[in-house]
């Protein structure tokens, strides 16, 4: 049995009770109790994208096991995954590019293997590697998309004015083979959006792109949601996911971990807040053990400075009350810091559950 | 379909470094080669090797033989050299240039899909609205068509190169004769459907161009050689004229039976270069 073939031990979402019916609407279905148990959320509102159970191999070689995967209208989905996690294989089934094995597949409601020109019509994809033809013109690239969406041969307005937006018009005429890496991302872009569909589907888009150049594409992905598209992006970095992402889909040997907005994923790991603590004496910080409010205390990753520990609260307000009353046993605090986990720190605890119950797979 | 046809043909327009090898091998095989041989023959004149060789032209079938004229327009006899150098346009040269568009078409073909896959372009197919069918019979066109544009123009030139070098010794402009419009028009346009037909198949398997080539070369070889045994077969049988309709019509069905075949088996995924147990 491959790693991928066992159920892992974090919340999963692939409990019948909260998938949602093919095709509906779904509202939240899960209590905050669930939220934390083995229940995820699933996401409000319509769907674009619903996949159930989906499992697709190449040869012997597994690319999604049992993966479900629910994205709602108008909104960032990211997947998140190291490489070889299926993020891909996910993207060319939602399309249709590619068959599920197993499992069901809705696209806008639509069985993308039997509907797939109706579905891919309504689809922009932008893949890891631009697939843009290097002997045209930018122009040209264009102008074939457009044909291919059925934009005609006329599409100069649109071409126009997809090519400006990403910032790309005065290159139209080069040929693609001497754009720079940043330039080709941004045609890629132009070309996704020329027949205005309403799913936006970008493998690692900024794959390739210097810090500035990932930023401004990452700035664009959020304005073309801001216009009511639905996005679904790729990505193994965690950076980019942070403050993106809308909903975030933790992809692991081709199984859906965890998914939900960032908030909800780090309070299904971390439901208290966090207040973390430093002192000349470490050691004088674990009488908070025993006081009210206090949860648990953990010690927490150190920066070199002396060690730290995690105190985990009911409630941020009875920061003064701790701080007063540390101070008043006689420990010098050198640092009293509220502390929102971040998505990397979620990712790694999740990794490290599944190492712990042996579920762990090579990166 | 004619989309993805027209854009395949556009870039291939750019590929310089494809078209400019493609042209020097026609250029070779349509005027080069028998410019020289022509014009040596026609220029010696009346040698001992001429005639040696004008007497071997009774080895040829009856019709054949009497195709090659002996009185020019005016009444004056053909002298044997101009015999011999009609013969050797005719029956011995034009059908190896059967050979190029052949070659042409397939080297078009063979990389049409693989070629997709290795520049990444296929993943831009694949997730396009364009179907299976679309996309394979606008590569089938895109690789077609410069292999028949090879046929026009070669044989174009061909014909201006023979007509002018051994024409005035006949008397009148020969090529193409009766036989060889037919085979032009009805025989080598099947020959390439059918070389294609195999070949966008093998392209959609193999794993690198490089691959493709090669066992292109495997399957057009017969081909090219069953296309220029039956050209000559066509040219000098007995009813040359029945014979090339009849050949052309076996070679159209057979074509477009392996073209049907072929579209069936053409798969969207095999645009993502992704393997499959199915």
């Amino acid at each position: 049995m491959t790693a991928a073939d066992q159920k892992p031990s974090v919340p999963l979402s692939d409990s019948p009770a909260c998938i949602p019916p093919v095709g509906g609407t779904t509202t939240p279905v899960s209590s905050p109790d669930e939220l934390r148990a083995d229940a995820p959320r699933l996401p409000e509102g319509e769907l674009v994208v619903e996949m159930r159970h989906v499992s697709r191999s190449f040869g012997n070689v597994p690319a999604l096991s049992n993966l479900n995967l629910f994205v709602p209208r108008g909104r960032i989905t990211v997947l998140l995954g190291p490489n070889g996690a299926g993020k891909t294989t996910a993207i060319r089934v939602v399309t249709g590019a590619l068959n599920a094995y197993r499992g069901q597949v809705h696209t806008f409601g639509l069985d993308p293997e039997r509907d797939g020109e109706s579905v891919r019509m309504r689809c922009g994809v932008v893949s890891a590697k631009p697939a843009l033809y290097d002997r045209l013109s930018g122009w040209d690239n264009l102008a074939y998309a457009a044909e291919l969406y059925g934009l005609g041969r006329n599409a100069t307005a649109q071409i126009r004015e997809a090519a400006g937006r990403f910032g790309i018009l005065e290159a139209l005429d080069q040929q693609v083979g001497g754009y720079s890496t940043g330039m080709k991302t941004r045609l890629a872009l132009a070309r996704s959006v020329l027949h205005n569909p309403a799913l936006l589907l970008f493998d690692e888009p900024t794959s390739g792109l210097d810090p500035e150049s990932s930023h401004a594409v990452l700035d664009l992905i959020r304005e073309m949601t801001g216009e009511g598209r639905t996005v679904v992006m790729c990505t193994h970095l965690l950076i980019e996911a942070e403050g993106l992402a809308d909903q975030i889909v933790v992809l692991e040997s081709g199984t859906d971990l965890l998914s939900g907005s960032q908030e909800q994923l780090i309070r299904r790991y971390w439901p208290h807040d966090l207040v973390r603590l430093s002192a000349e004496d470490p050691s004088m910080l674990d009488q908070v053990r025993e006081w009210e409010g206090v949860i648990e205390v953990q010690p927490a990753a150190g920066n070199g400075k002396g060690a730290l520990a995690d105190v985990h609260l009911d409630s941020l307000a009875r920061v003064p009350d701790i701080v007063e009353k540390l101070t008043g046993n006689g420990v010098r605090l050198t640092r009293v810091e509220p502390h929102h986990p971040s998505l990397e720190e979620l990712y790694f605890a999740v990794r490290k559950e599944r190492r712990a119950s042996g579920i762990e797979s090579p990166l | 379909m004619w989309t993805i046809a027209r854009t395949d043909l556009k870039q291939l327009f750019e590929s310089k470094d494809f078209w400019v090898p493609m042209a020097l091998l026609g250029l070779i095989f349509f005027l080069v080669v028998p410019a020289i041989i022509l014009a040596i023959i026609v220029s010696v004149g009346n040698q001992a090797a001429v005639q040696q060789v004008s007497q071997a032209l009774d080895l040829l079938p009856g019709s054949a033989k009497s195709a090659v004229p002996s009185i020019t327009p005016d009444g004056m006899a053909v002298p044997p050299e101009a015999k011999v150098a009609y013969t050797i346009a005719v029956y011995l040269l034009s059908p190896v240039a059967v050979v190029v568009p052949l070659t042409v078409s397939s080297a078009v073909g063979a990389s049409t899909i693989v070629g997709e896959r290795e520049r990444g372009t296929g993943e831009f197919l694949a997730h396009s609205p364009a179907d299976t069918r679309e996309i394979y019979l606008g590569k089938l066109i895109a690789s077609l068509v410069p292999g028949y544009l090879t046929v026009l123009v070669g044989f174009g030139a061909y014909s201006i190169l023979v007509n002018l070098l051994v024409g005035p010794k006949i008397g009148r402009w020969f090529f193409p004769t009766s036989s060889w419009w037919l085979l032009i028009l009805i025989v080598i346009p099947p020959f390439i459907a059918l070389a294609l037909s195999l070949v966008l198949r093998l392209s959609a398997r193999v794993r690198s161009t490089a691959a493709a080539q090669q066992a292109t070369g495997l399957i057009t070889l017969p081909l090219i050689l069953i296309a220029y045994g039956q050209s000559t077969g066509g040219l000098i049988g007995a009813n040359a004229i029945v014979f090339t309709l009849g050949l052309g019509a076996v070679v159209w069905v057979v074509a477009l039976l392996s073209l049907v075949l072929g579209l069936r088996s053409i798969k969207r995924q095999q645009l993502l270069g992704v393997a499959d147990n199915t």
